[in-house]
């Protein structure tokens, strides 16, 4: 259900940490909670970010919801497909709906970060 | 927090619930965009029990309305309807409403929930004002309301509750069971459709039919969430979000409810002085142009007369359109207010996206042959 392959934040973001980069993306219950997303507003690529601060926005038909980054970074790549199929992020949160892929600051992701069971007991609190 | 009495009817759908006026409401089912295409391309069926009814009976109902709204409720003929509106003094408004005519001395108006007390506190307070002669009566909590909305409405109306119902014009209704239940052709979705009033203790069994007998047809249920975009592709007004006690109807495009050959009426003064030296404020609708979608506070700027702004009112992505849209209530002090198709600008999260003002609605269903 909940893959225990990365880590999650408690405003229901997952983070996939590898080889100093880490892609960032909203978990199926931020997806299902915002409703049908039609428009992903992404940052630039080089484009450098603290942790903690707001990198972009999803737009559902009814809300928005910010993109935070957990962690300290650069902005490698964005998910572009989003551009043409924000729905991927409905259809997909944990695989084609990825958000972004950044370049990790020394000091790597911070230790508040849940793991999958920590999450999903989150979830199920 | 409120239920209605379908609230039951909706778990077992699956519906995702949200705080509306008070009351714990079907936001959305499928999805909104789901439901939005039913409602557009077969049907869609919406709980707005939340919605007051108030009766208005007696010899001198017809006077009292006819005062408290500026809409011509002489005009009006027994089961035939009218949109109109709850004004203050100053022109602008308190709720807008429906008036059915039940009969020559006999009124139903259909209020919005966040309204509904202060509506009934101000018709009581103008029935005892007229001492005989009128009586008011809050009948919201034993009225259900479900609304069946899209090309396919009629077919399926004629098939749960009879073919006479499919053979309404826009804006007329008639009773069945005595007066347990009313069918009019009216809605807030911009599609041809109907809305239900029914007996509350009734209302289970009849959303249980619709679903069932519609079903063929591709009826499906819809929330709120539909019912907003909806409105919205329809330039139709959200009261307490588009038109509040800061916009007269002349503002909001609205002046054709306002009869001003019909004697006086609560606003009528103000509404005079404004149609005389014109207003400064104007609801217009703009498409969003740039990749982003405005949003209810966001900033809305003309592009050729920077001193012509305003906050965005209601602004979504309309499904139908396949972009963003909006209402913004702008001021356009000294100026006239921006010609369809200007340039405009919008903020969002400190970013400028193109727009440009177009005349409403942005939706308009096309001409379906009978």
């Amino acid at each position: 259900m909940i893959p225990d392959d990365r880590l999650y934040t408690a405003q229901h973001e997952w983070l996939k940490v590898e080889d100093g980069e880490a892609v960032l993306g909203i978990t199926d219950f931020a997806q299902q909670e915002l409703g049908d997303v039609v428009f992903v507003e992404l940052p630039a690529p080089g484009q450098e970010f603290a942790a903690g601060s707001e990198i972009g926005a999803i737009e559902s038909v009814k809300a928005v919801a910010e993109i935070y980054t957990p962690v300290a970074g650069s902005v490698e790549t964005v998910n572009e497909g989003l551009e043409d199929a924000p729905e991927l992020v409905n259809e997909d949160p944990y695989g084609g709906g990825w958000l972004v892929r950044l370049r990790l600051d020394d000091e790597g992701p911070r230790d508040d970060l849940m793991t999958a069971a920590d999450y999903e007991a989150q979830l199920a609190g | 927090m409120q239920r209605t009495v379908l609230y039951r009817r909706h778990v077992e759908s699956g519906a995702r619930f949200g705080p509306f006026a008070g009351y714990e409401m079907p936001i959305q089912y499928e999805g909104v965009l789901a439901e939005h295409r039913a409602v557009r391309e077969r049907a869609g069926m919406f709980d707005v029990s939340h919605m007051g009814e108030i009766r208005v009976r007696g010899p001198r109902a017809l006077p009292l309305l006819q005062r408290l709204t500026p809409n011509d409720v002489g005009a009006l003929h027994p089961f035939r309807a009218q949109y109109s509106a709850l004004l203050t003094e100053r022109g602008t408004f308190i709720d807008d409403l429906l008036v059915y005519c039940l009969g020559p001395e006999d009124y139903l108006l259909v209020v919005n929930a966040a309204s509904r007390a202060r509506d009934l506190e101000l018709l009581e307070a103008a029935a005892a004002a007229l001492g005989q002669g009128v009586r008011v009566d809050d009948q919201s909590d034993e009225t259900a309301l479900i609304a069946v909305q899209g090309p396919r409405a009629a077919e399926i109306v004629a098939d749960v509750v009879g073919g006479e119902a499919a053979e309404l014009r826009y804006y007329s209704f008639l009773h069945q069971d005595g007066e347990e239940r009313m069918v009019s052709r009216t809605g807030y979705t911009g599609e041809d459709g109907f809305e239900i009033y029914t007996a509350a203790d009734r209302a289970e069994d009849l959303w249980a039919e619709f679903l069932e007998r519609g079903s063929d047809a591709g009826l499906m249920p819809a929330g709120l969430g539909a019912r907003d975009t909806l409105r919205l592709e329809a330039g139709m007004m959200l009261c307490g979000q588009d038109i509040d006690e800061e916009t007269t109807p002349i503002e909001a495009g609205l002046s054709w409810i306002v009869k001003w050959k019909k004697g006086d009426f609560t606003g009528r003064d103000a509404l005079v002085r404004q149609r005389e030296n014109g207003c400064r404020h104007r609801l217009v609708g703009f498409e969003v142009e740039g990749r982003g979608i405005a949003r209810h506070g966001h900033r809305l700027t003309v592009r050729d007369a920077p001193g012509c702004a305003g906050p965005v009112t209601s602004g979504a992505f309309a499904p139908t359109l396949g972009k963003a849209i909006g209402i913004a209530r702008l001021d356009c002090a000294g100026g006239g207010p921006p010609e369809p198709g200007s340039a405009a600008t919008v903020t969002v999260r400190g970013r400028e996206i193109d727009c440009r003002i177009v005349r409403l609605p942005f939706y308009r269903r096309p001409k379906r042959g009978v």
